[in-house]
This record gives C-alpha cells, structure tokens and sequence, in this order.
C-alpha cells in the first residue's frame, strides 16, 4: 500500500505540472507558423487537385490551400515553384481554400473569392487557379472581432441549450445518459431537408413538420425501448450502452439512406448583415431569435405548469414524486417526446450553424452538449443552459487564440478543469453519502 | 455465382490477425476497467491514440529503438490515466464516462491540428515507422503457416509478438484477479462505499485499475498500429464503442471473453462484408449498394450491443450468477 | 437464547446483560465528561442547503461500553455517522478517536486506525462470495499490492491464516455453511450479520453500527443483540443507532439522545427516556422531516406542486 500513497499525496502537483504542459503546448502552438512543408499530400489516392499559385509572374511559396469535403480534409503549402496537389480519396466535390493569411503583404486573391468549389467529372486531375493581385485585405481590430466572436458563440451556445435541456430533463427523470441524442438533434436536420429540399415545401412548414416528426420519435423511443426497460428494472449503466448501440444503429442508418454528402438546407449561406463591428445573416438572427423564444417557453414551462412542475418532482426525487400520486411514466413519456422535439430544433439550427446537414452532425456536437450538461450540474435544466452558454461562448471565443481546428479541444479542457474544481458542476448540488 | 471459398477464408485470416489481437488486448483493458472495477472509460481509443502516436512519433522524429518507443507510449499512457483519473475517480460513474470521452477526443484533436502537423502528419498521420519493428525479425524470409493462416516472415512475426502480448496480458489479469488485490477491486465494483469503510484506499486502487487497463489499451494501440498507417480518424470514439461491443459479447467480467468476443466480432464482420460486397455483386441485393453494404455492418454492430446488453447482459462466458454488470 | 462460544459470557446469571455503569462525571446531562472516554467530539456543524443537520456541541462516547444514539427521524444521526467515520466533511468541528484528532482523516485511514463501521441500507458486495466479503475485511494484507498480488507466494500464507479466522467467525455467525454463496443470495438479517462479522475481521476497538437491527427478521433479532453484547465482552466498544427502544434499554450501557441535529439529553438508558427534552423530540417530530431526510431542497418542486393543490 505504501506507493498507493505517495501517488495520492503527490497526485494534485502532478495534475497542474500535467496541464501546464498541456496549455503551454496550446499557447507554444499559436505562436508557431504551421510547419508543415509538404507540397503534396495525399498521393496514394488516384485523383488529384492541384494548381499554382503566383504574383505577377513569380511563385509564391508557403500559401495554405486546403480542400474539405466528402468526409475527407487535407491541406498542403506551395512549394517554391508555387505549386502544391492534394490527393482524394473519391470523385466528389470538394471546396478548396486559399489562405489569405499566408500570402505576403500587400497580396490578395484579385478575382474571385479564395474559396473555390472543385468538382471531378471524367478526369482525375482538377486545376484549381487563384488569381493574385495587389491589395490591401481587410483586417479587423481584435475588438471587433471578439464582438463577432461572441455573438456567434451565443447563437452556438443557445442551440446547444435546446439540446442540453433535453439530455439533461432525461439524466433527471430516468438517470439514463442518452448518447443517442445526437441521432435525435440529426433527424431533425435530416427532416428538414426531406420536407424542404426532397419535398419542395416552404422551409417554415418544413420546420414545423421536422419538429413534430422529432417529437413522435422520442415518443416511439420511449415507448418501444426506454420504457420496456423500465419496466424491466435494467440498471442505469447498460441503459446508457443501449444508448449508445441505439446512436451507432441509427447513424449508420441515416448514412445508409442519406449517404455521406453534406447537403445545405434552403437559405443557408445568405449574405451577413452589418450592425457596426458585428456581421451577422438574418438566419443567425433567426435562430438566436427562436432559440431564446423557445428556451422562454421550457423555462414557463418548468416553472408555471402542472406538469413542468411534476417534471421537477420527478427529477429531484422519482420516488417521493410517484409516491405524492404522480404518474411518473406520464411524465418521464412527456420529457422524450419536448426532449426530441428541442433536439430536432436545435439540429435545424446546427444545419444552419455549421452549415450543412449530414447524417454525422448530431454525434460531432454530442460531446458539446454533454460537456454543457456536465458543466451546469448534470440533472438540472437551468444548470444546462448556463453550460450550454459557457459551452458556446468558449468555443467560438477561443478561435480568437487557438487554431480553428482546435477549438473544441478549450471547451472540452474547461470540462475536466471545472470536474476538478467543482465536480457537482455550477449550479449542481453536492451528493448525500450514507 | 458467389466465391463462398474466398469469403469464408477471408473471414478465417481475422481470427489470428493483429486488428483481431489488438482490439482482444483493449477489451482486456476495459474488462479490468468496467468488467473488475466498474469504471466506466469511454476514452479506450484515446489511450491506444497514445499508443500508436507515442511509438510512431518516437520512431519517426527521436529515432528511439523499439523498446525506447513502446515505454515513451506506456509512459504517455500512465500520464494520460492520471489526468483523467485524479479528477474524476471521487465522482460519480457517469462523470468519469464524460470525461473519458471528452480526453479521448482532445487526444484525437490535437494530433489532427495542423499546429503539430511536422510531428504527428496531422489529417494524414505518420507511416514508415516499420523497419524497426521488422529488423528484430528472428524468422528467416519465407512463408509460415497454412491455408488462410499462411503469411510471410514479417506478418507471422508480427502475429507471434501480438498474440504473445495478449496471451500474457490474460494471464496477468487472472492472476491479479484472483488475489487479495482483485478482490478489492471487485469489491469497488460492488460498492465502493463499503470498501472504504473496511480500510482500503478505493481511490489508489481505481487509479490503479486505470492504468492497468490504460496501458492495456496503449499496448493495442501499438500492435493496431503495426500493419497500417497511424491516422488520427482510426480513433474516434467508435472506436470504444466497438471494443466495449466485443467486451460485452465475450462477458465483461471474464479473462478469455474479451479474447474470443474479438475473434468472434472480425469473423463475423469480416464474414458479413464479404458475402454483402458479393452478394451487391451478383445482384441478389438490388436495392442496396456496396458503400451501404459497409453501412449495413455498423447498423448490426450497434443492434448487436443493444440486444446482449438487454438480453445477455453477462456475455457469452460470463457467469449468469456473477452478472457482468455494474449497477 | 442462542449459544455463546466466546468464553466471557455477555450476560449475567439472571439471563439479563451485565451493565456497564458509572461512566460519566458529574450529571447525565448533554455533552457530559466521561470516565474514559474512546470518541470526543467537539463543535461539529454541518449543514445541507439551508438546513442544519448536524450541530454537536461537545459529545463524549465512553470506552468498553454500548452505547445507543437515538432520536427521532431527521435528528441527524446518521450524517453524525458519516462526519465521524470521514464519509462526509463537516462544516466546522474537531473529534478525537482514541486521543488522535481525525478530523480530515480520509474514512480509509479511519477505519484502519480501528474505527469500523457499517451501513444502514446493508453493503454487503453482493456478487462476491460470503468468504470473499469476509477476507476483505482482513487489515494489513499483503497481497493487496499490486505487485505482490502476481507473486501468490508472498501473500499465500497471510491468505490461509485469514480464511482460517474468517470461518471462525462465520462459524460464529451461522454463516459457515453459506461460505461459497454469493452475498447477494443471502437474506436481509443474513447480510447484516456478514457485514458485522465482515466489520470484525479488522479486529476493531470501535464499532459504529448504524441501524443494526433494520430489517431484520424478527427471529433473527436474538441473535443479533447477542453478537453486540460479544463485542462487549471482547473488550470492544459498540456505538449504535437504533429506533427500537426496548432494544436499547435491553443492551445499552448509555444513551445519547440527538433532536434536530444537537445532542439534547445523555444518560442511562432507564433514566433517559423519562427526560422531558427527549420526550419533546420525539413529540415534537415533523412528519415531513421522515422523507426528505437532510435533503431539503430535493422536494421543492413537489412542495410547490402540493401547494397548487392546496
């Protein structure tokens, strides 16, 4: 027992030498200039982009393109002829990027945007082209940026809440973490562009429909699986692997039907509004608008109604409550189905955030939302939208300092250190041992 | 019409291949966290991330010799096991679950990001870290072995050294859990609360347990890492998922069912995909195509967890009494 | 009257238990000194949201004898329990065991020092066997290093010498035939029994038993105060919560007597129960405080709910 502790007395010191490394590897890595020097990635595959990047007649060596799409992202700098290729792995269409930071000052891309949508058709090389001319880029002050940051983070945090509050109403009422919550949050995206795209209908309708559709989900849900299981006396833990087999069936289901494309609903895309330093497009608006209407109308009612109440009951105490005369099924059978519902909202809202729905995107914020749940207080709602907020917030914040492809890898940091800090989360409470 | 001969022996090469040692090797590891210990860790893929990247990286970028690059991934393990640990081993289950996953994808993350992309190949990981393992080859070139199971000198090496790991991490786990040490872990399993009351330290011995299994994992992670490219994709949290799959079709409390639930899962999956991919071939399934035939797998993978846990929660070895449950 | 095989006999030659008697100085009143006295508590204060469940002034717990904490339901026993066996941390308050302060002391160490305790809800470890449940409660065993573990020859011989003293007391308790059975196949009474004799292989100076006798079959009850009487007679010193007051007038050196968290009256156990502050307690007693034990904020949406109804 003796080394037992000595690793336990020793065990806090470790943990902050441990995250100081990990955050002066993150702060060391804004500093640095990617430092990658290949010009070409990704040549086992068969099909190629390539093209050349020059300024008047000469190379420009050390620009980032990148090309995403189908799944698949790489990215490659131009070598000192100006020339770079990037290998894929399908025909499909993939949106290439120039990186306007890396080329020298007082250089823009002239004609065009910098962002270019590369298409295969018959051959396996596509050339994509940037054309450079002298220009001043516009930047902007980081106060600005952090205006534009933060909305966006609210608009991303408010989302996030809708799916929270679900996650969070059903760890209360029932205990079970619902991994297949993410699958909920992508049906309503994928709902939605059945009913608008597929179907032709209005995209409002189409809205409303998706929702109903999430909400008759969750019912099924429940009443097919959770409550079977109840009723079965299965323990909280293999619940929460039943969830997770259940969000691995129907992800691979909706990839079997939907395919893996990223297809983008009507609307998406529309150009950005200007408020002074703050650009957002009237879908943005929308969304936070929606978004804190609905959250209004949970709060109402959680708060005023029989049944929110009842619902609270149920979550602080499921015993007591059913013992009080409360129909703990009924109520635990209404928090699915206003839990799908908020979840297929907010996955419409995530279509438009990311932009793109794709039979993924519910399980790529899953962790998000479970890091909001966790940081609120697991089981309570209110403690899920402060999270989600947090949750939000960060995330878009923390582009201002680390690289964008590693911005949830802050928000999931913040987890564990507010678990260190404050394990029953903000605004949890402590538990009762004996 | 259909090559059943080539489906079946394509199957049958899973049943010693290293995929199938190494993910047998990371069930071991969560058999002993959630099957002995009752820890949920749902970050297996982030500890054999570590494996994989901390002996390629060593290879690659330090020039470390085997040994040197198998303790730097052992090591980083250990590490990353008490990161997640010593927050989270006081809390309730759950709370370690998150965490693990959320550790797991930070892992992920970091060796994605073009911030490091000179160290860790970032989107395309690392390849060419195979010469030293080959160069400690004792067979002479050749082939060994017999029908499905006939490989050359450097796949039968690398099978003996995975298979032998695996063989003696089993042993180790049988014998720590039949003594005085496993029985507290079981105890902890059981109720924590009333282990402490009897003197132990319950929080040394999980973190033990969270090591044991982590290093487990780092090991597999090495040994999935040895016929293929290390690229960050390969280790998503499907990953896990997969591993705790093959941990409850075994029995989650057992030594040999992590073993055959890995063999049983790649046969089978492998079996499946072959007759699918033939099948969409020959048109006897029209309505799907060969891409949706691989989706297909998942969608059983996932049924599959769903129906053991509800309906065999112990596993095919486990113990209907001692139910490889933890409640 | 069940067989003793200890040799020193629990009761006297009347059948009844022998007492243990003046063991406190000056008046039986709350917090007073004691003799010899093993636990010593001082100050101790702990609240759970707004309500305060625990406010111990000074208490004293006299050595080699039984003694009863009693009061009615909400009184704060139980997280007394807890804050002295270190499976809680109190919000003010120091407390000596044997004269050491533990105040702070994790609940591992204080049960290593010699203070073992046992649960109200029982914690038998249900899918370990009854032998297995009992070894576990075996101190200083080397086996339980990890690196030891591997090497059976190190820890093999401590392991026979502990199964031997396991089924002395199995033995003891009527449990040896169960040996190999899963704790889980064992009934209520049988577990508490398991988890009294499983407290003992540790061999304690304090046992702090919570609610020994809750569901408990009847027929079993006998039997069961006759193993505490035991421990007495071993030289151990018993702390108990309990509810059954003709039990504890039956086996109870001295009572103490908690009401909405303070220590309201101390004595014996004949004399105490006709002290009016004890009877005002139980009298006194919420029927709300039944249900929501020390967790006030957990049924504010109900009382908002049954408010509406109202």
């Amino acid at each position: 027992m003796k080394p037992n502790q000595t690793a336990r007395s020793f065990a806090p010191r470790m943990l902050v030498i441990l995250f100081g490394v990990l955050l002066a590897a993150l702060t060391l890595s804004t500093l640095s200039i990617g430092p990658a020097h290949a010009d070409e990635i990704g040549t086992e595959y068969d099909f190629r982009l390539s093209g050349n990047v020059q300024f008047d007649g000469d190379p420009v060596e050390g620009v980032l393109i990148s090309a995403e799409g189908n799944g698949y992202e790489a990215e490659v700098n131009t070598d000192a002829e100006g020339k770079w290729t990037i290998g894929v792995p399908e025909k499909a269409t993939y949106t290439v990027t120039l990186d306007e930071d890396t080329l020298p000052e007082g250089v823009v891309v002239a004609e065009g945007d910098n962002v270019f949508e590369a298409q295969f058709d018959l051959i396996s090389t596509v050339s994509v082209n940037y054309f450079l001319g002298e220009g001043v880029r516009e930047t902007t002050s980081f106060f600005d940026q952090f205006v534009n940051r933060f909305f966006n983070g609210l608009n991303f945090g408010l989302l996030l809440a809708l799916a929270a509050i679900g996650v969070s109403l059903i760890f209360g009422t029932t205990g079970l973490s619902n991994f297949a919550h993410a699958e909920l949050i992508t049906f309503g995206g994928l709902m939605t562009l059945v009913f608008s795209v597929t179907l032709g209908l209005p995209i409002w309708l189409a809205i409303l429909i998706a929702i109903a559709l999430s909400g008759l989900l969750g019912f099924s849900l429940d009443a097919v699986i959770w409550k079977p299981l109840r009723r079965k006396g299965v323990a909280v833990i293999p619940l929460m692997i039943v969830s997770i087999g259940l969000s691995l069936a129907l992800r691979y289901t909706y990839q079997f039907f939907f395919g893996g494309s990223t297809m983008q609903l009507p609307g998406a895309g529309m150009a950005d509004l200007k408020f002074g330093p703050i650009s957002l497009s009237p879908i943005d608006l929308a969304s936070m608008g929606i978004s804190v209407i609905v959250l209004l109308l949970v709060a109402f009612f959680l708060l005023r109604t029989r049944i929110g109440k009842a619902t609270r009951a149920v979550s602080d105490n499921p015993s007591l409550a059913s013992a009080s005369g409360i129909d703990v099924d009924n109520v635990i059978r209404i928090v699915w189905v206003v839990g799908a519902a908020l979840a297929g909202l907010s996955g419409v809202l995530w279509a438009y955030f990311r932009p793109g729905v794709s039979w993924d995107m519910g399980f790529q914020m899953l962790l998000l939302v479970f890091a909001a749940v966790t940081l609120g207080g697991l089981g309570t709602a209110f403690g899920a939208l402060v999270g989600s907020l947090i949750v939000g917030l960060f995330v878009e914040l923390s582009t201002l300092w680390l690289p964008s492809d590693m911005k949830y890898v802050g928000a999931l940091v913040v987890l564990i250190l507010v678990l260190l800090f404050r394990p029953q989360g903000i605004l949890g409470r402590k538990e009762r041992i004996g | 019409m259909i090559d059943w001969g080539a489906i079946f022996s394509n199957a049958a090469v899973e049943l010693i291949s290293p995929t199938t040692a190494a993910y047998a090797l990371a069930a071991l590891g969560l058999a002993v966290h959630f099957g002995y210990t009752g820890l949920l860790n749902f970050g297996q893929a982030g500890f054999m991330a570590l494996g994989a990247y901390g002996y390629a990286i060593s290879i690659l970028t330090f020039g470390f010799p085997v040994w040197g690059a198998f303790l730097v991934g052992v090591g980083a393990s250990v590490i990353f096991a008490l990161i997640l640990g010593i927050p989270t081993l006081r809390l309730r289950a759950d709370y370690l679950a998150i965490v693990t996953i959320a550790a797991a994808e930070i892992v992920r993350l970091l060796f994605t990001t073009n911030t490091f992309a000179a160290v860790t190949g970032s989107a395309n990981g690392l390849s060419g870290y195979k010469n030293e393992f080959a160069a400690l080859n004792p067979l002479a070139e050749g082939s060994y072995g017999f029908g499905p199971f006939e490989n050359n000198a450097y796949d039968t090496w690398l099978r003996i050294v995975a298979w032998s790991i695996v063989i003696l991490a089993a042993l180790l786990v049988w014998q720590v859990m039949r003594s005085p040490w496993g029985r507290v872990i079981k105890g902890i399993r059981e109720d924590e609360d009333a282990v402490r009351a009897l003197g132990k330290n319950v929080y040394a011995y999980k973190m033990q347990s969270l090591i044991l299994g982590g290093v487990f994992g780092t090991v597999a992670g090495m040994i999935f890492a040895l016929p293929r490219a290390v690229v960050p994709s390969n280790y998503q949290t499907t990953l896990t998922f997969f591993i705790y799959a093959i941990l409850l079709l075994g029995g989650a409390a057992t030594v040999l069912g992590p073993i055959i639930g890995s063999m049983i899962f790649w046969v089978l999956l492998s079996f499946f995909s072959g007759f699918i991919a033939r099948a969409v071939e020959a048109g006897w399934l029209p309505f799907m195509t060969a891409i949706q035939g691989g989706q297909l797998r998942f969608i059983l993978v996932g049924v599959a967890i769903m129906l053991i846990v509800i309906f065999r929660p112990q596993g095919i070895f486990g113990n209907k009494k001692e139910l490889a449950f933890v409640r | 009257m069940s067989v003793n095989i200890v040799p020193t006999s629990p009761t006297g030659p009347s059948g009844k238990p022998v007492k243990t008697v003046d063991m406190h100085i000056g008046d039986a009143a709350p917090g007073c000194k004691k003799r010899d006295p093993i636990l010593v508590v001082d100050g101790v204060r702990r609240s759970f949201g707004g309500l305060t469940a625990v406010d111990v002034d000074h208490v004293e717990v006299p050595r080699g004898a039984i003694t009863a904490l009693i009061g009615p339901n909400g009184a704060g026993k139980t997280t007394l329990f807890n804050l002295l066996t270190g499976f809680d941390k109190p919000d003010s308050g120091a407390w000596t065991f044997d004269g050491r302060p533990i105040a702070g002391v994790p609940a591992f160490k204080v049960a290593r020092m010699g203070q073992i305790r046992t649960f109200q809800l029982t914690k038998a470890l249900g899918l370990l066997t009854v032998m297995d449940n009992m070894l576990l409660g075996a101190k200083g065993q080397s086996g339980e290093n990890f690196f030891r573990a591997l090497l059976p020859f190190l820890w093999r011989k401590q392991e026979t010498a502990n199964e031997a003293k396991a089924l002395d007391l199995l033995t003891r308790f009527k449990l040896d035939a169960k040996k190999d059975d899963y704790a889980a196949s064992l009934s209520g009474g049988q577990r508490k029994l398991l988890e009294m004799a499983r407290a003992l292989m540790s061999d304690p100076t304090l046992v702090m038993l919570d609610e020994p006798m809750a569901g408990v079959n009847p027929a079993l009850t006998q039997s069961l105060l006759d193993h505490i009487l035991n421990l007495k007679a071993q030289g151990m010193t018993v702390l108990f919560v309990e509810h059954d007051m003709h039990m504890v007038r039956h086996i109870a050196d001295w009572v103490i007597v908690m009401a909405e968290g303070k220590v309201v009256a101390e004595g014996d156990p004949h004399e105490v129960m006709k002290n009016p502050a004890v009877i005002d307690a139980y009298l006194g007693q919420h029927h709300d405080e039944d249900i929501g034990e020390d967790q006030p904020e957990h049924i504010e949406a109900l009382k908002e709910l049954l408010d509406d109804e109202r």
